[in-house]
């Protein structure tokens, strides 16, 4: 029982960390329809801003909050300068494009930081082991667990029950008919993009313990973003949560039982998976 | 000879190939990287076919690069080390991974489909990693040994008969793909990207079209990737990553989609950019790549050849479209 609460812990950790990275991606994708492969670059620089203060001796919480605001400054100039734009070419642009920047995101960041790991100096409590109940528990886990699951709260509430949360939900649906009755899309998209961008960075950040920051992370990772999000169904919020959850738990169990087939195991799943539901579990309900 | 006089174009076709025979007596130690050129050019090549034409936007083709280097590394450890079988059985089983993944995934089109290649070439990486007995796992695929083409020529370190070999191959793919490009079946790919719907409606068999297409240049791409395996006769995990996919789509959008000579100027100066960067620093090619990629995206959708063209356009009497 305790061994499946424990495996049952580490994949919602993980997941919550995929969740929080993806989330951002998923808006870009689904209001816009921009393939952006360089989310990952976001997550990783956010990662990188956050370990270099760390290793300077800044404290750990207000690196993790600079490294947000960085990555989210970081997606704004992208925006303004390289998506805009792309909006109106098609697919295929959009895909070498961003790549471009995934190219140029692991060049910078190995001409800066080097070609290896790079680590990021968690503060001592975070490295010890918390007694929760039935064993002790990693408290690092612990933290991401609970700023994860925070993050993911107040993105809930806000897209649910707040105005701009409904004029975000409105343009994912449908945009022209957004744009027709009013709306500034395209503010909307940018905003939403930067405050993607900044999760990605918290994401990268915090997640640093489980996704090694490194200058191939852009590339090496982003497959599992785009999973979450094309599992979930473009723009969709609840999706790539259940898809980020599930990725995460999957790839946990797999680790634990079956480690020599679970890393294809999870491609497998997942080929068959957009086969049955091409548009993802839980599509937004226009796509549906 | 009149021919020539009246066309001047042919001198112009012939050109990439006459460089490529000079090169072979002039490289010197350049040898093995004229080889490396010609076989990403095969590659691209292949991606134009399904990616330019028929516009099918794919991130996992460097899947059958990578099956195709695998499948002749084993074949030669494990059966036989002739090149020439080699190269036809590899090929060939390349041609049918593609159309088994074609046919499954081609239902779906934009992320959708962009996901599903993707996924299957993780497969397909994941499992070269942890089939450590059959592909050398992390290590890579060591002990190829080839038998001498046609029991003649050594696959020796200079490379001279892998630059031969490379070059027929690559010419003869060519020739199929100038084939393909300018027939009916080419011009109704043209269609299927422009408008799959009214290429439906007037009664083309879209999917079955794409099928094809997918499988002809899986088969090329498989063919580019043995290239691979015998001028290097090893075969390494880097084969079949999501970098060999980008890889080959900055060649073919620096030369210039839908333009069978694209690929053979954006692999040439993919590799001369490559060089001399690498060079003056070793990570800066990576930044120079992704900046032209970006540059070419949102300021020269043509590629390298729309320049070419802007440059020939005062010397050319008639427009042709």
């Amino acid at each position: 029982m305790a061994y499946a609460l424990t495996i049952l812990l580490d994949g919602v950790s993980f997941g919550m960390v995929l969740f929080v990275i993806s989330v951002g991606l998923t808006v870009t994708m689904g209001m816009m329809r921009v393939v952006n492969l360089a989310h990952g670059s976001f997550a990783m620089a956010g990662g990188y801003i956050a370990a270099m203060m760390t290793q300077k001796g800044i404290d750990f919480h207000v690196a993790v909050v600079a490294g947000m605001l960085g990555a989210g400054v970081l997606g704004g100039i992208c925006e303004f300068v390289f998506y805009r734009p792309l909006y109106r070419k098609g697919d295929l642009a959009q895909v070498l494009l961003t790549v471009g920047l995934v190219f140029i995101s692991i060049a910078s960041v190995t001409a800066i930081f080097g070609a290896f790991p790079y680590p990021l100096v968690m503060p001592k409590y975070m490295l010890e082991l918390v007694d929760i109940g039935f064993r002790t528990y990693p408290a690092y886990r612990l933290f991401v667990l609970a700023v994860g699951g925070v993050a993911a709260a107040i993105l809930w509430y806000v897209i649910e029950y707040s105005l701009i949360g409904a004029k975000v939900r409105a343009a994912v649906d449908n945009p022209r008919m957004a744009r027709g009755v009013g709306m500034n899309v395209n503010l909307l998209f940018s905003l939403s993009f930067i405050v993607g961008c900044a999760l990605a960075g918290l994401g990268g950040a915090i997640g640093a313990g489980m996704l090694s920051l490194e200058p191939a992370y852009a590339l090496k990772y982003i497959v599992l973003f785009l999973v979450v999000v094309i599992v979930g169904g473009e723009g969709s919020f609840k999706g790539s949560f259940v898809a980020a959850m599930a990725l995460g738990l999957i790839d946990t169990m797999g680790r634990y039982f079956i480690p020599d087939v679970a890393p294809y195991m999870l491609y497998v799943a997942v080929f068959f998976l957009l086969l049955w539901r091409p548009k993802g579990l839980l599509p937004p309900k226009s796509v549906a | 000879m009149g021919e020539l006089l009246v066309r001047p174009r042919l001198l112009w076709h012939a050109l990439p190939w006459v460089i490529a025979v000079a090169f072979y007596f002039f490289a010197g130690g350049y040898l093995s990287l004229g080889t490396q050129v010609m076989i990403w050019i095969l590659f691209t090549l292949s991606l134009d076919l399904v990616l330019g034409y028929a516009g099918i936007v794919t991130l996992g083709h460097a899947a059958f690069f990578g099956f195709g280097a695998y499948a002749a590394g084993i074949f030669c450890v494990r059966v036989t080390g002739d090149p020439l079988l080699g190269m036809v059985v590899a090929t060939l089983l390349t041609g049918v991974v593609g159309f088994l993944t074609g046919i499954l995934i081609l239902h779906t089109t934009g992320v959708t489909f962009l996901m599903l290649s993707l996924a299957i070439l993780s497969m397909l990486a994941e499992f070269a990693n942890k089939a450590n007995s059959l592909t050398g796992g992390d290590n890579g695929l060591q002990g190829m040994e080839l038998s001498p083409l046609f029991g003649q020529f050594e696959f020796n370190m200079f490379g001279y008969t892998a630059y031969v070999y490379t070059l027929v191959v690559l010419f003869l793919w060519f020739l199929v793909s100038w084939r393909v490009v300018h027939s009916p079946f080419g011009r109704s790919l043209d269609g299927i990207r422009q408008s799959p719907r009214r290429m439906r409606a007037i009664g083309t068999p879209v999917w079955w079209r794409l099928v094809a297409i997918y499988t002809l240049s899986a088969a090329m791409a498989g063919s580019a990737g043995v290239l691979s395996a015998y001028a290097a006769r090893f075969v390494g995990l880097s084969v079949l990553s999501l970098f060999t996919s980008g890889i080959v789509a900055v060649m073919l959008i620096l030369g210039g989609v839908r333009r069978i000579y694209g690929a053979f100027i954006g692999a040439a100066v993919y590799y001369l950019v490559q060089d001399y960067t690498a060079k003056l620093n070793p990570y800066l090619w990576e930044f120079v790549i992704g900046g032209l990629l970006i540059v070419v995206v949102l300021f020269l959708e043509g590629g390298l050849m729309s320049l070419i063209d802007l440059m020939a356009r005062p010397f050319r009497r008639s427009t042709k479209a």
